[in-house]
């Protein structure tokens, strides 16, 4: 069967790795492809990109850091952050992504996620979602969590699957940071609304959140990037401990 | 040299990359007599069968794979493997290479856990049925990394390895005489993967 998925996550700015709490207060962590270099020798399953610069020379910087991981890393590397329009797809396909996730792109124009699967398949499109409780409604919000869309999640998933979204990526917004554990509610209720892979997001704290998070049901992976980051868990550790849990992870 | 065989299907940058990482020499092209003069092919692919197969013909080379396949190692990846086959069934009937006896068919059809989510898309663990050189560096049990929503059936004597996904046993490796075909991606299996790219270089 196929094995969960741990996949760490690095923000890129700049050139570097960094991580917000609750999207807010970045710090600088480290240098992109000595990270991809120890992630995949600590036995990741795959890694996750956010380009999060705004200027175009940090643009260029991040597809350049892109090309040098993808040359040395052969495990599926996944790219967001800043991804609006089929050229953007192209632009990081061609340094050696593998899957592209669009989160506002998709926001500001639907369309992209047709386009992109038609053009590239499914299994490249990745709709990754940041969710947070308002008025007992699950709410997509848009621009790294900071803007209230109006627009329900799960409808917002369905339809993104329906249009072609191969994956799903869903960050809590709720218990993003906090450590606390994965938003186990949000995803059940997705999970029971789509059949593609879908990838936890949010709250990843210690490897019990992780035991407990592949307990249920449709839940394929889970992402993280402080813990891993800080070394405060260790990902070969995690996935011994998991299969030791009954979890099949790959070791 | 190690020739990759480029018709316009799929992303070819961490193929060759990983080659590179090995030392090894390679060529994304699309030329004949570079196919011929070629040590080993490489057939790659993703997407439609049958767009890929459209692709394929229109590049005039199909007679010159079918030829050198019978004089060199040639190895099909992912959708490229599937191309090996008699024929496929996505999207319709297509016709393959037909240098590997079987075909392709619809995996969701197949599986009885209706559940289970199509594309196989992720790790899973190699069973080799039949031991092979193209084995020399990995071991049964090893994780490689699949993604697709097709795979080949009616082709148990060219199988050399299998991954079970639910009720299925997913056809992962298969050989006939010096055509190798991997429906999992070596260039995304991280080590392992490396390690079978590097024992069909020494094939």
């Amino acid at each position: 069967m196929l094995a969960k998925r741990i996949i760490p996550c690095l923000d890129v700015k700049d050139g570097r790795v960094v991580k917000g709490t609750n999207f807010e207060g970045l710090r600088d962590m480290a240098d992109p492809v000595e990270m991809a270099r120890f992630y995949n020798d600590s036995g990741a399953d795959e890694l996750v990109f956010y380009d999060i610069t705004a200027s175009v020379e940090g643009r260029g910087l991040f597809t350049d850091i892109l090309r040098r991981v993808a040359s040395e890393i052969f495990i599926p590397l996944t790219v967001g952050g800043g991804i609006r329009t089929l050229d953007d797809f192209d632009r990081v396909l061609k340094c050696g992504a593998d899957k592209v996730s669009v989160n506002s792109g998709a926001i500001a124009d639907p369309s992209i996620i047709g386009a992109a699967a038609r053009k590239y398949g499914d299994q490249c499109v990745v709709l990754s979602m940041d969710v947070k409780r308002v008025d007992g409604q699950f709410r997509l919000f848009a621009k790294g969590g900071r803007e209230d869309t109006g627009i329900d999640a799960m409808e917002w998933a369905v339809r993104g699957v329906g249009d072609g979204a191969g994956e799903i990526v869903l960050n809590s917004i709720d218990t993003d940071g906090v450590k606390n554990g994965f938003d186990l509610e949000m995803l059940d209720a997705l999970a029971q609304r789509v059949s593609v892979p879908i990838v936890a997001s949010g709250g990843a704290g210690s490897m019990e959140h992780f035991a407990r998070l592949f307990t249920h049901p449709g839940i394929d992976a889970g992402l993280a990037a402080s813990i891993f980051h800080t070394k405060q868990v260790d990902i070969k550790d995690l996935k011994r401990y998991l299969r030791a849990q009954g979890v099949e992870t790959r070791l | 040299m190690i020739a990759i065989v480029d018709y316009g299907v799929g992303n070819l940058f961490s193929l060759s990359s990983s080659l590179k990482a090995l030392g090894l020499e390679t060529e994304i092209t699309r030329d004949a007599d570079k196919l011929r003069a070629a040590d080993r092919v490489i057939l790659p692919g993703v997407g439609a069968f049958g767009d890929a197969r459209a692709k394929l013909d229109a590049t005039g080379l199909v007679p010159v794979i079918q030829a050198e396949a019978a004089r060199k190692p040639l190895l099909g990846i992912c959708l490229g493997m599937q191309l090996l086959f008699d024929r496929s069934f996505e999207y319709g009937e297509h016709p393959g290479l037909g240098l590997v006896p079987g075909q392709v068919v619809d995996l969701r059809g197949a599986l009885a856990d209706k559940t289970l989510k199509v594309p196989h898309m992720g790790w899973n663990s190699l069973r080799i049925v039949k031991d092979d050189p193209l084995f020399r560096y990995v071991r049964d049990g090893e994780y490689v990394y699949y993604v697709h929503s097709f795979y080949a059936v009616d082709c148990l004597p060219s199988t050399l390895a299998t991954s079970r996904y639910g009720s299925v046993d997913v056809t992962g490796v298969v050989r006939s005489g010096n055509v190798w075909g991997t429906q999992f991606h070596p260039e995304k299996s991280g080590d392992t993967g490396l390690r079978l790219l590097r024992a069909f270089a020494e094939l």
